[in-house]
């Protein structure tokens, strides 16, 4: 087993075979994980919103149309093919709410449906999910497997 | 709007406010002496929270409240197990090993202790600006840090990178226990708070 690649919030790694990517405990938050087996690329990227509304070129991964697209135009520079690409993705929790108020809006499912809606205008096919729901995930990503790991407090592991 | 030092001082400030009455409805509620340092008041990102906090999978008990009227916003008090132990224990004699033990009756406790922390704390700064500040019922949710604290800092990410972040410490007896606050104001809320106090914006 390799160590761990850890990838931050609003972050993207993209490791080779056999290294292994990790992110902790996202809420709200979805991780995408992007294979290209033929390359022996992975990606994983940490999306804290839905749309980069305000062209901030700084943060692209913190959103997940600009945060996805970036990690898909840097795997292909380094050798891979969309065309060959798959992804899995996890998160989008809600981990509270509060009746009645306006405040906390349902950021996880906004997220979710960012992600899926960039992933098919790239037309990169979602082979396996796990989001929603009220509790948080540390996602584990191995490269040479392209096997998703799901951690949860209180629960079992989960291999998507 | 770009927060500047005078606006960060007063974040502070407002954090700072109603800490003490806040400690006192605690002792109240579980009559019992309780002391508490001047609590640490400080503006944080995500990333700096959660080490603070002891990492993104260390697991806490969140409490998220809303305030709304003049002004609007959330509070999210984290509680770790020393904390949730000493409540507990001095309600109901609870000897809590882990939260995996924690049922219906303890989360309603916690919530209702949570409930009247965060409303003495609302209350003072209700008093001082003279302004009507209500707050919603408790949602509450046992989980690793990093996920409790993203959904409620991703809301706020177009507001501010950062947020109010304030640590308190608690004396009873021989025990000390932690618990935080955050404190997330609308950019709305914000300038008419700032305003209150005569601040420029």
């Amino acid at each position: 087993m390799s160590s761990y690649v850890t990838v931050g919030i609003s972050d993207m790694k993209i490791v080779k075979v056999p290294e292994v990517l990790i992110s902790y405990a996202l809420g709200s938050c979805v991780g995408i994980c992007i294979l290209d087996r033929d390359a022996k690329l992975a990606g994983m990227a940490h999306i804290m919103l839905s749309y980069n509304k305000n062209g901030d070129k700084e943060n692209l991964f913190k959103y997940a149309d600009t945060g996805i697209t970036e990690m898909v135009r840097q795997m292909e520079i380094m050798g891979g093919l969309k065309s060959r690409m798959i992804a899995k993705i996890a998160g989008g929790a809600k981990m509270f709410e509060i009746q009645g108020s306006s405040l906390l809006g349902s950021i996880g499912d906004r997220n979710v449906a960012a992600v899926k809606e960039t992933l098919e205008k790239l037309k990169i096919r979602i082979v396996s999910e796990d989001v929603g729901k009220n509790y948080g995930r540390t996602i584990i990503f191995d490269s040479s497997t392209g096997d998703l790991t799901i951690k949860s407090f209180g629960k079992d592991l989960l291999v998507i | 709007m770009e927060l500047n030092e005078i606006h960060m001082d007063f974040l502070k400030e407002i954090g700072n406010i109603g800490a003490g009455n806040a400690a006192t409805s605690l002792s109240n509620m579980l009559s019992k002496r309780i002391e508490m340092n001047v609590p640490k008041v400080s503006l944080l990102d995500y990333n700096d929270i959660v080490d603070s906090i002891g990492g993104a999978e260390n697991v806490l008990v969140g409490v998220l409240i809303g305030f709304e009227g003049d002004i609007e916003g959330l509070i999210l008090f984290l509680l770790k197990k020393e904390f949730v132990h000493l409540v507990l224990n001095s309600l109901m004699g609870t000897e809590l090993k882990g939260f995996e033990e924690i049922g219906e009756l303890e989360l309603s406790a916690l919530s209702e202790i949570s409930n009247i922390m965060v409303s003495s704390y609302v209350n003072s700064i209700s008093t001082l600006t003279n302004m009507k500040i209500n707050i919603t019922t408790p949602s509450l949710n046992i989980d690793m840090a990093g996920a409790l604290l993203d959904a409620v800092t991703a809301e706020f990410a177009e507001v501010a990178d950062k947020v109010v972040f304030i640590k308190e410490k608690y004396y009873c007896q021989n025990e000390t226990a932690h618990s935080y606050m955050l404190l997330l104001p609308t950019m709305s809320s914000l300038k008419t708070l700032l305003k209150k106090f005569g601040i420029d914006i």
